[in-house]
């Protein structure tokens, strides 16, 4: 076995380049920040930035002036406003105009899936006596090759990289998963080059005992990275919560332009890494954000010889 | 019965009594979150809540600070993946109502998330879809939960993102069995002042008016003049258990009800 074992700066260096589509994907849970923010760290331009929800991540990656386009299905701050850096590009083209490709959340999950079963569009039930169609031409009418039912239809999308964050992987890069899943495998299959980053790094044999939980194989992963709190101020069932303080400051933070240039300097361009950022978040608040234990049960897989 | 709630409670409680009986909810982001999760307390414990993050069976331990919160997980029937949920759950047929929340409606209860103003160039980015124009056509019903202002009950909406009762009539119907939609549309707005629901023309008509509003002010917050029914009961008030439930267990901070 063959470790894949990095740093996120060598692997944002070597798998991340200006102008490809790249995919932080993670539905509230499991969003690589850590990543995002190394990314801006590099200093990436033209980025075409896919997710379906892009969250304060790509608020903050937009703001820093890396992407020339998103790709999305529900912008917002998750249970609290708006994402202020992404709807001045989209209002009022400030500093410079954001291209916007739109769709729902079962079209973009369908996106993901045609990309990763290597198929040329994934069929729905979704847009009918919508405007998104109009707004989006990637999303057409099909009529059903066995009769004469029409759905629509949404094009693969196949990501230069995507950066996927989990609770635990081996050195090779097989992944394990629990909580929300959203939509990692999928957007891992469909990409060409995958990043996981991981709370911990297991052996092998661990991920063995329990393959019913292993979402991504190693052989999909180019890159490994071990990064504790690497999903800050998104959250790690099981590990920590949602840093509900920081998604409630960002309102303000990325209401002002300065502020958030700011933010940017003190948190991304002013640490060296995620290592720096954790140190600077402090034991206190982080210890707050510890859940408390609900283990699962164990199942016994048996051994057949 | 309790003399002092604010029109926000009076909402949320009215919302969440509409859903005595169901079996499957697939909870919208906002207001619908607060809603269904007091129904699961109260008149509806056996509820089945259904998260587009891709859970099935929530138990929430307390109110889900988003959609994709933790709490949804721990405790919860299964989690599902996006994919599965999407694909077999909702457009498999398995979903009872669907419940969402607005920034514009018509008349008809057509849905817009996506912007105000014009689409490419617009005054106010809102959030789009997410997974409501899947919902609106797949979910057998349509509950939606929204304040009412001139504002959000226009004549005519800047964006369908969510189709509803279309232009109305019986052609909104025709359509939707003839494109196979699952659904039948939206069958009950549930606003700050009352409680709208749907006419066989698909017209909303307000069914209920909460205590404390009055006609008055449904007229002058909404653009078109409002059908009546009539008599027009007034809504039962919240009980002091549905409001210890909102302000006590579900939100101390008040972040929906302020």
């Amino acid at each position: 076995m063959s470790s894949k074992l990095t740093s996120l700066r060598d692997a944002v260096a070597e798998l991340v380049h200006d102008g490809d589509t790249v995919a932080i994907e993670g539905f509230t849970h499991l969003i690589s920040f850590a990543a995002g923010h190394e990314i801006i760290r590099q200093g990436r331009r033209d980025l075409t930035l896919a997710r379906l929800t892009p969250d304060l991540v790509y608020d903050q990656m937009v703001a820093a002036g890396v992407a020339r386009k998103l790709i999305f299905s529900w912008l917002g701050n998750p249970g609290v406003g708006s994402l202020h850096a992404i709807r001045r590009r989209v209002e009022s083209a400030d500093p410079a105009p954001l291209e916007l490709e739109e769709y729902s959340h079962h079209g973009m999950v369908g996106r993901y899936v045609a990309g990763a079963a290597n198929l040329p569009f994934y069929p729905l039930r979704s847009y009918f006596e919508s405007d998104l169609p109009a707004a989006n031409p990637n999303i057409r009418q099909v009529r059903s090759p066995f009769g004469a039912e029409t759905v629509y239809a949404v094009p693969p999308l196949k990501p230069d990289v995507t950066i996927v964050h989990a609770q635990r992987a081996d050195a090779a890069g097989n992944t394990q998963i629990w909580g929300l899943l959203g939509c990692q495998r999928e957007a891992a299959f469909a990409a060409e080059r995958v990043i996981v980053v991981v709370e911990e790094l297991v052996d092998e044999a661990v991920v063995r005992s329990d393959p019913n939980r292993t979402a991504i194989p190693g052989l999909i992963v180019d890159a490994v990275v071990v990064e504790p709190f690497g999903a800050h101020p998104s959250y790690v069932q099981g590990y920590y919560d949602r840093d509900n303080a920081f998604y409630l400051e960002w309102e303000a933070i990325s209401r002002d332009p300065a502020a958030l240039d700011a933010w940017l300097d003190e948190w991304v361009h002013g640490v060296g890494g995620r290592d720096e950022y954790v140190a600077k978040l402090g034991p206190e608040r982080l210890a707050a954000l510890k859940p408390g234990p609900a283990p699962s049960g164990s199942v016994d897989y048996g051994a057949y010889r | 019965m309790s003399a002092d709630f604010s029109r926000s409670e009076m909402m949320i409680v009215a919302a969440a009594r509409e859903l005595a009986g169901q079996k499957v909810c697939f909870v919208g982001v906002g207001l619908p979150n607060i809603a269904c999760n007091l129904a699961q307390r109260t008149v509806a414990p056996d509820l089945e809540l259904v998260y587009e993050s891709g859970v099935f069976g929530a138990r929430p331990a307390r109110l889900p600070l988003s959609i994709g919160d933790p709490t949804i997980v721990t405790g919860a029937t299964a989690t599902t993946g996006m994919f599965e949920l999407f694909a077999y759950y909702l457009q498999g047929g398995l979903i009872d109502v669907g419940f969402l929340g607005a920034a514009q409606i018509d008349r008809f209860g057509n849905i817009n998330t996506t912007v105000i103003g014009d689409y490419d160039r617009p005054k106010v980015r809102l959030p789009g879809s997410g997974g409501a124009c899947e919902i609106a056509i797949n979910a057998r019903e349509v509950f939606v939960i929204m304040r009412q202002s001139t504002r959000s009950f226009v004549e005519k909406i800047d964006f369908r993102t969510s189709p509803g009762n279309l232009g109305g009539g019986a052609d909104a119907a025709r359509l939707r069995r003839d494109e196979g939609w699952l659904g039948r549309g939206p069958s009950v707005v549930v606003t700050d002042l009352g409680i709208h629901r749907f006419t066989e023309t698909g017209e909303m008509r307000l069914e209920s008016i909460h205590p404390g509003a009055s006609l008055d002010e449904v007229r002058a917050t909404m653009a078109w003049e409002p059908l009546l029914a009539d008599p027009l009961p007034s809504t039962s008030p919240p009980s002091d258990e549905e409001l210890r439930l909102i302000r006590e267990e579900l939100d101390p901070l008040g972040a929906y009800t302020r």
